[in-house]
């Protein structure tokens, strides 16, 4: 399997299915881990981090089946290549604008990636769609494992798994769910919501986490504490509180139906009107209309749309997604043009289907 | 430069980048202590490496460690990797598994200041922790032996390479 095979698939977490996959996108789960005998990569040389690499493809690789599975060189990847896998989630940005010798491993359905060289020597990633906490652990849980078994993880009795940086050492674990909240940003709740999640200390981020905006109104919620309790419990505390955020986002919806009916219905339309029809359009732009016609469409106001449709949407819609699937280079000004155009495209065939029933 | 907050001298100067735009505080000691631990605050620890560093250096000063005092511990070397625990601060990231033990007076409170609790509870890999440890010194190993071949000491190389053999083949 290849990079550019990506961009005819729907990658697992953009399934829209998966329980409560109306509010929740996905479920995400992140291990980090380092090699006992290697130096932390800010001090590994560079013939470190060669030998690192290699240890880690040969382990990674036992993982699972060949055609299964996907290396990928970050290093030797070109800018547009990297940056198609950040919009998908599947590297972070600072693995796709580092320097030095790096790689990430991915399966066929996207559920997993593994990258070598981050921050830490090893960062594993499950992700599944919807509330779906429980089952990425077991598959996160098995990799390590699987991992494991080949080569000697840094680990000390007393703190844990070692990290690059203390804010991860212990569990390594990093637990998130990412959530959409039209509804509470709508109703001015959302900075409550926050508030109240730092008290118990879970992170609150944005669409791509670490340091970024919360575009399109999604949030991702996490644990900030990896040290003194155990995975299940972290898991357990991020899984126990999405329920009541996905409670208050539901009542926020509610009373903007109740209260404001036709103010909403009219947002969702003219989001869906400006999507269907403009000539041209950012990406700024377009994830906030999508995240309109998104909840239009959770509270039935657009019938003629699916969400894995929209999900997708945001996506292909970003500046490397665009540029590979209609295989040309382009600056920002033709990438409006042409993000214009790929809606009019996909959205009329949606609305044409609407129309035969 | 006065203080932001009264009319003292201002001898702590902070950037805050947590927001869209870097801002500039110029505090005394004492609003200092207070920007930098909120007693209010009711969350377990800072967000970002960045803030609990500035915290951890703020207590330090609290404790009246003098200016001298503080240098010294900045020179802290860890005898695996060659780190110093100033090159730990301005980056905020370790440089080898060992840094956890070499620093450990300096991280120890560092750590539960970040994750309000100190001990590991949860997943363990299946091999023993003392694997770990011998590994460890692997990475001091190498290093010297680096060294050793850039100071054109082949005999304590070929030495060193041995003894680095000796322990790779022993974990198989």
């Amino acid at each position: 399997m290849e990079l550019d095979d990506l961009t005819r698939r729907r990658g697992e977490w953009l399934r829209g299915s998966g329980p409560e996959s109306d509010i929740v996108i996905s479920s995400r789960i992140r291990l980090a881990r380092n090699l006992a005998d290697y130096p932390f990569i800010t001090k590994a040389t560079d013939q470190d981090r060669s030998r690192i690499e290699k240890i880690l493809r040969e382990a990674v690789m036992g993982i699972d089946q060949p055609d299964r599975l996907m290396y990928l060189d970050v290093e030797r990847l070109p800018t547009l290549d990297r940056q198609f896998l950040v919009e998908r989630h599947l590297i972070s940005r600072e693995h796709a604008e580092s320097h030095g010798a790096r790689a990430v491993a991915i399966d066929v359905d996207e559920t997993y990636s593994i990258m070598i060289n981050e921050e830490d020597h090893l960062r594993i990633q499950v992700m599944h769609s919807g509330l779906d906490l429980q089952s990425t652990w077991d598959q996160i849980n098995r990799i390590d494992d699987i991992i494991e078994q080949r080569v000697t993880y840094a680990f000390h009795p007393r703190l844990g798994y070692l990290t690059a940086c203390p804010t991860n050492v212990g569990t390594g674990i990093r637990v998130s769910v990412m959530l959409h909240l039209p509804g509470l940003v709508l109703a001015r709740q959302i900075e409550k919501v926050f508030r109240s999640l730092q008290k118990i200390s879970l992170a609150v981020r944005g669409l791509y986490g670490e340091g970024s905006q919360a575009m399109g109104d999604f949030y991702q919620i996490s644990n900030q504490v990896t040290l003194g309790r155990s995975e299940q419990d972290i898991i357990k505390q991020v899984g126990d509180i999405v329920p009541v955020i996905i409670n208050y986002e539901r009542q926020a919806r509610e009373f903007l139906v109740r209260e404001s009916h036709e103010n909403l219905h009219d947002r969702v339309s003219r989001a869906y009107g400006i999507l269907r029809t403009a000539q041209t359009i950012s990406s700024e732009e377009t994830m906030s209309l999508l995240s309109s016609v998104r909840m239009g469409v959770n509270l039935g106001l657009i019938e003629d749309l699916e969400i894995p449709t929209v999900n997708e949407l945001f996506i292909q819609t970003q500046p490397a997604h665009l540029q590979k699937i209609t295989g040309t280079e382009l600056d920002s000004a033709d990438r409006n043009i042409e993000r214009a155009r790929f809606l009019r495209q996909h959205l009329s065939k949606q609305s044409s289907k609407g129309n035969n029933n | 430069m006065k203080c932001q907050r009264c009319q003292r001298e201002a001898t702590y100067h902070i950037t805050e980048l947590t927001g869209s735009e870097p801002v500039e505080l110029h505090l005394c000691p004492q609003h200092a202590q207070e920007y930098l631990n909120p007693a209010s605050s009711a969350a377990v620890g800072p967000a970002t490496m960045a803030t609990a560093l500035a915290q951890h250096m703020a207590q330090q000063m609290g404790l009246g460690q003098a200016a001298q005092e503080l240098e010294q511990l900045d020179q802290q070397t860890c005898p695996v990797c060659g780190i110093t625990f100033h090159e730990f601060r301005s980056r905020g990231r370790l440089g080898c598994p060992h840094d956890y033990i070499a620093f450990e007076k300096q991280l120890d409170p560092l750590i539960l200041n970040i994750h309000g609790e100190g001990t590991h509870v949860g997943k363990v890999p299946k091999r023993s922790a003392r694997g770990s440890e011998r590994r460890i010194q692997l990475i001091r190993l190498r290093r010297e032996m680096t060294e050793a071949v850039a100071e054109e000491d082949y005999e304590r190389a070929s030495r060193l390479r041995d003894e680095i053999r000796r322990i790779e083949e022993s974990e198989v």
